[in-house]
């Protein structure tokens, strides 16, 4: 692959996508919202349909080649996830349906049962839903209370005065790694010194950012880090939930049923080891080998690679952007994704989007489940364009064409 | 209609950049708050009533250029009606919005929202202001109406 330029790896790569290739009724899809999801290259979708076609067994349960073989591919995955992420072992990686779930396992299992009236919740103003909601819920059965580390103007967070936010009475610290909407970047392994001096377990949401670059969470340091597949190339119904073992193994599990028992009686039951204590049930067996293909791609072609790739186009298309008259950006961090919030000049987001869909354009508009950013930035909606590996600088010139179409034709 | 531009007719456009009663009545206790949760748009609709007749509507609030045209002509169809004659609009118009069904000749200058139907995102938008009055007519006692419930 060396040798190649970007953009040139870009349009060979979007042959490996069906969705890129398929006739939309406005042509071809320009698709730029891939923070919300992602689209599946056909790998990962040949090895979903090769699992339900050649070996669609349980997980963990027959004494037969194709149930043996599903585990063995399951398992399979939960290595690669291991080793892409930089854990030390796999019973630290969880598969779950997604990192909304994975967030509300650690509410359920950990938080609810672990909080005491007073003791303090901090998340950030930049947090998605999320992060938000399950904290609440979490703050209503136990008592505990609820802080926001706020935000500076440029969409970074506010850290000069930590030790008002990190307390002794700070017992969980839930952060969002990189901003679904702002794409601000956050300095997660100096915000887990802070949660850990402070004596509080510390909660990373690194949707945003596993896909875009690489995470080592053996150096993060962060007790619980999580993750959603389909924003990574990989199915829905697919997540994980990486966690510091030690607190794991002390912590309760989250679903009862079939798979995290080690024995019944009528009575009583006795828990399964690490991580099965955790995948009660079936398990979303064909996404979690799908995932595994999607992690495969993506190390194949090298994150750093990615991540370098990114950094250009979010460059050229913050310049684009800024270029068309009365466009406002949201987020002005020096370290960022490739995911940009805006406004242009009057027109309504719903508005923008819908227009942009006329040629083609797939862009997100709304609060982006994350209210409280909206509300810190006195605004009810922006438009956001979010980019991945697959989107090329054609297609944001595109963009910036279509935009300006837009605001003429709505006046303003 | 294949192009959304197409919904975007002259009319509606004026109605977004020019909202007709756009203002809040003072001197009334009926208004409620309208919020689409799924894009964030808010607005407040007044009315005013006199006998059963809607004497004054009004209506304030940000949002996209669909719910603001549409609040917009709303409040000028309305005003003068009776609290019957409103709510027999709402009932043709949420059918002409949800189904495309309607006598276009009969919806008067709502009919420039007949394509809502075909772009099931947006029926919410054109249908907010509408269940905010409608709400307030049926004296449902709410702090606030929400598409989302």
């Amino acid at each position: 692959m060396t040798g190649m330029t970007p953009a040139i790896r870009a349009a060979k790569l979007r042959e490996d996508f069906p969705l890129l290739s398929s006739s939309q009724e406005q042509g071809p899809l320009i698709y730029l919202d891939s923070a919300a999801t992602t689209l599946k290259p056909r790998c990962v979708i040949d090895a979903m349909v090769r699992y339900y076609t050649e070996y669609g067994g349980s997980v963990h349960r027959g004494i037969y080649r194709i149930a043996e073989q599903a585990t063995a591919e399951y398992e399979n995955t939960r290595r690669e996830v291991a080793s892409f992420i930089g854990a030390e072992t796999t019973d630290s990686i969880i598969f779950t349906k997604g990192t909304t779930e994975s967030i509300n396992l650690v509410a359920y299992a950990w938080a609810r049962n672990t909080l005491k009236p007073g003791d303090e919740i901090l998340i950030t103003e930049m947090e998605h839903h999320s992060n938000i909601v399950p904290w609440q819920m979490v703050a209503k059965s136990t008592g505990a209370l609820i802080r926001y580390l706020p935000l500076n103007s440029d969409g970074t967070l506010d850290l000069n005065r930590s030790e008002q936010y990190f307390t002794p009475h700070t017992k969980l610290v839930a952060v969002i790694h990189q901003s679904n909407v702002l794409g601000t970047v956050n300095p997660v392994k100096e915000i887990v010194k802070l949660a850990h001096d402070a004596g509080a377990v510390i909660l990373v949401d690194g949707a945003q950012r596993v896909p875009h670059h690489s995470v080592n969470v053996t150096d993060l340091g962060a007790d619980f880090y999580v993750f959603s597949g389909h924003k990574m190339l990989g199915p829905t119904g697919v997540g994980v939930l990486y966690g510091n073992l030690e607190i794991l193994d002390k912590m309760e599990p989250f679903h009862g049923g079939g798979d995290m028992i080690r024995t019944v009686s009528m009575n009583a039951s006795t828990w399964n080891a690490l991580p099965y204590k955790f995948e009660a049930g079936t398990p979303p067996i064909a996404q979690v080998i799908g995932l595994g293909a999607a992690v495969k791609y993506l190390s194949d072609i090298g994150l750093d690679r990615i991540a370098a790739y990114e950094t250009q186009l979010t460059a050229y298309a913050l310049k684009t952007l800024r270029e068309i008259p009365d466009i406002e950006i949201y987020g002005d961090a020096r370290e960022r994704g490739a995911v940009i919030s805006f406004n242009a000049g009057s027109v309504h987001p719903h508005d923008l989007s819908q227009l942009l869909d006329q040629d083609g354009i797939a862009v997100r508009a709304g609060h982006h489940c994350a209210q409280p950013i909206m509300t810190r930035l006195g605004i009810s909606a922006t438009t956001r364009a979010s980019f991945y590996l697959y989107n090329t600088f054609e297609e944001i010139d595109l963009l910036g064409e279509s935009i300006r179409k837009a605001i003429t034709f709505m006046g303003g | 209609m294949d192009n959304f531009r197409d919904l975007y007719q002259q009319l509606i456009l004026d109605h977004n950049q020019n909202p007709r009663n756009f203002r809040e009545i003072l001197d009334t206790d009926l208004f409620l708050d309208g919020h689409n949760p799924l894009c964030g748009d808010r607005i407040k609709v007044f009315i005013r009533k006199e006998d059963k007749r809607i004497s004054d509507i009004s209506f304030t609030g940000s949002g996209c250029a669909i719910s603001k045209a549409s609040a917009s002509i709303m409040t000028t169809l309305l005003k003068g009606k009776t609290i019957d004659e409103a709510k027999k609009i709402f009932e043709d118009f949420h059918k002409m919005i949800t189904t495309g069904e309607a006598d276009l000749e009969k919806m008067g200058k709502l009919a420039v929202l007949a394509g809502v139907h075909q772009f099931p995102a947006r029926v919410k938008c054109a249908a907010l202001a509408w269940h905010t009055a409608m709400s307030i007519l049926n004296d449902k006692k709410l702090d606030i109406v929400s598409t989302e419930t």
